[in-house]
């Protein structure tokens, strides 16, 4: 075994320095933070791609930082479970990257935030130690509030403040809950932790840990009714930032709860405490209700897709609660739905938050009602738009189906029949706001005077002088579209050469591809998990 | 239960200031003591973690240092809630910058630091 191990900090220790190098060069030279980003960037994909092929053919891999042994130091850890997450962090990342290129905030803090964001992200899924996932997911918030504040109005610094105290308030509790478990067992590390709960003497210092966890966990994955952040978050947030918070921020937090839940706490000690699997279980199912039901009477698309994800991380969070429930047949088909849910959300959410970033920058319309007619005038945004949506509706090429299927597969394995009536029902609901849009898109046909009123365009501040063009534009691509179908992409970017280049739809299209891609894969992503789930369940 | 609230004092005032902490995040409507409040919140937990530190070491001197009372012996509290504290420390300072940036940027959009002016002049625009 050569020195695959140095993966792991690298991972973590390059992003972090890199995101000074914006700002610092940025004193001497104007244009550095792009070519710094894309490098660093594309050099963690490779290297998360490197990490991925040891780590599905000889397992794990970890890293203990200075050669400290795990009781004094602290330990990276890259199994099956992480890896996965780590690949889709740096992939969004990439994909992301290329998508501002032109379209997205630009300017060296953006790229800082950026990367100390990545970095963050991939602190939380390598990280073997539950103090150090504390530090990392604030160092991830810490740049989503930063991010999110640099929107355009003033509403976005509101957002972002509002998000800032639930935030902070929500990674103290599960700061109280470390408290807690070091209370009772002495040590930080996962894999001591592991052993040392089970044994500990104090029971109840266990359980008041695990309660504050769930409560912190609960507010940064945004579970229904402590998701009040995400939707003005998501919304406030410059177009180009939503994908990558709404993509990655929420799942790498849904991640750790995860690993908490099947490496520290252990599937068999929560399935004898009290109420555990019951009160998890219960917050899931609930948001994913209400996370559907209020997605479907929105008018604006990236608040509806924002509530859209309190109801699909709702979906994980049930899972976890079948994980703790039932029994090891159905926690190890739960537990990959689980997966391959967070997996495919995070890329369909990355795709879908683009594409709706593309159609505001391209045709100005922000609510359903002004999706009227895209299918006409974008048809290859509105296509990849369509896949995506369908595929988070569950259809089944798409990968949300796979998530789906697993999930509810678990639920009656082990006799749960609430959950599995609640994943069909939130299927028909998720279909409600998709086949909204999706009728929009396809079966209404354009008002004359839209689609660029000027009240909707000029409060979305930034494209006020691009106006008068926007409506010319849409016109243009009218006659572009009927004369030219055969090739649409040039035909679209030719209508709005100046906001929207090739690269930034082909981004689009490409999520598409991969969401059906992954979709077909499921089999896969099973497979490549089924050694850790006989790891950690019994 | 009189008996066990004196005994386990420390307990019983870090979440006092816990929730003195938690309160005025929810209750108050200054942007500025929301944050304070904040920062209460997070010191009662770092001060939680420290008093761990002695509690299964009866008379250990803080850690590093020696103990006077018996030279021979090293009997010291457990460091790593100290080390804990101290990142925790610097996590927090970074929050409370941002959350300060954030809320003069409100002050220089909106001009004022209460929240229900903030709704109102929200509601306006």
């Amino acid at each position: 075994m050569s020195n695959v191990d140095l993966i792991l900090p690298l991972l973590i220790v390059v992003p972090l320095l890199a995101a000074t190098l914006p700002i610092a060069l940025g004193l001497r030279f104007d244009r550095t933070g792009w070519a710094v980003a894309a490098i660093a960037t594309l050099g963690l994909f490779a290297a998360a791609t490197a990490l991925a092929s040891v780590v599905y053919t000889d397992g794990l891999v970890t890293h203990t930082l200075g050669g400290y042994p795990r009781e004094y130091g602290i330990e990276l850890v890259a199994d099956r479970f992480s890896t996965m997450i780590a690949l889709l962090v740096t992939a969004v990342a990439v994909g992301i990257l290329a998508y501002t290129r032109r379209g997205g905030p630009r300017g060296n803090t953006f790229y800082t935030a950026y990367l100390l964001l990545v970095g963050g992200l991939l602190g939380i899924t390598l990280t073997g130690d539950v103090f150090n996932l504390f530090v990392f997911l604030e160092i991830t918030s810490i740049a989503t509030y930063a991010l999110v504040a640099s929107g355009d109005g003033p509403e976005s610094a509101v957002a972002s403040l509002k998000y800032l105290i639930l935030g902070t308030v929500a990674a103290s509790m599960y700061l109280i809950g470390v408290a807690f478990l070091l209370m009772a067992t002495g040590t930080l590390n996962m894999i001591e932790l592991a052993t040392a709960i089970p044994a500990a003497e104090r029971p109840t210092l266990i359980r008041t840990a695990f309660a504050f966890i769930v409560v912190g966990f609960a507010v940064k994955v945004a579970q229904w009714p402590l998701h009040t952040w995400q939707p003005s978050a998501y919304q406030q947030a410059p177009d180009g930032v939503t994908p990558l918070i709404a993509a990655l921020v929420s799942t790498a937090s849904a991640y750790a709860f995860g690993r908490l839940i099947v490496t520290v706490f252990g599937v068999d000690y929560l399935a004898a405490m009290p109420n555990a699997a019951a009160i998890v279980v219960t917050v899931g199912c609930v948001s994913v209700l209400a996370g559907t039901a209020l997605a479907v009477i929105q008018t604006e698309v990236k608040r509806m897709l924002a509530y859209s994800s309190v109801s699909q991380f709702g979906l994980v969070i049930a899972a976890y609660g079948i994980v703790i429930a039932g029994n090891s047949g159905a926690a190890k088909t739960a537990l990959t739905g689980a997966t391959i849910h967070l997996v495919g959300h995070g890329l369909l959410k990355a795709g879908l938050f683009l594409a709706a970033a593309l159609v505001a920058t391209s045709y100005g319309a922000r609510t359903v009602h002004e999706y009227a007619g895209l299918a006409t005038h974008r048809p290859v945004i509105a296509g990849a738009m369509a896949v995506l949506l369908l595929s988070l509706v569950g259809v089944p090429p798409g990968v949300g189906f796979v998530g789906k299927w697993y999930i509810a597969l678990g639920a009656v394995q082990s006799q749960l029949w609430p959950v599995a009536a609640v994943v069909f029902l939130s299927t028909m609901l998720t279909l409600g706001y998709a086949a909204r849009l999706l009728e929009k898109m396809y079966f209404t046909p354009l008002r004359v005077e839209s689609p660029a009123e000027p009240g909707p365009v000029a409060t979305d501040g930034g494209s006020d002088a691009d106006d008068p063009s926007e409506v010319g534009s849409a016109e243009r691509s009218t006659d572009a579209t009927a004369s030219e179908t055969v090739v649409p992409v040039t035909a679209s970017s030719r209508a709005a050469p100046e906001t929207v280049s090739v690269g930034m739809v082909a981004v689009v299209v490409l999520a598409a591809l991969c969401a059906v891609a992954l979709g077909f894969a499921g089999g896969t992503f099973a497979d490549l998990l089924e050694p850790f789930l006989t790891e950690v369940i019994s | 239960m009189i008996e066990l609230l004196s005994s386990h004092y420390t307990y019983v005032l870090l979440f006092a200031l816990l929730g003195i902490g938690i309160y005025m995040v929810i209750a108050s409507e200054n942007l500025v003591k929301k944050l304070i409040g904040v920062n209460l919140f997070q010191t009662a937990i770092f001060l939680f973690f420290i008093s761990m530190a002695y509690i299964n070491v009866e008379g250990a001197s803080a850690p590093v240092v020696p103990n006077e009372k018996n030279p021979g012996e090293l009997l010291v509290a457990s460091p790593l809630p100290h080390v804990i504290v101290l990142t925790a420390i610097v996590v927090g300072i970074a929050l409370t910058a941002v959350g300060l940036a954030l809320i003069i940027r409100i002050y220089a959009e909106y001009g004022t630091l209460r929240e229900d002016t903030l709704r109102e002049v929200r509601a306006d625009e």
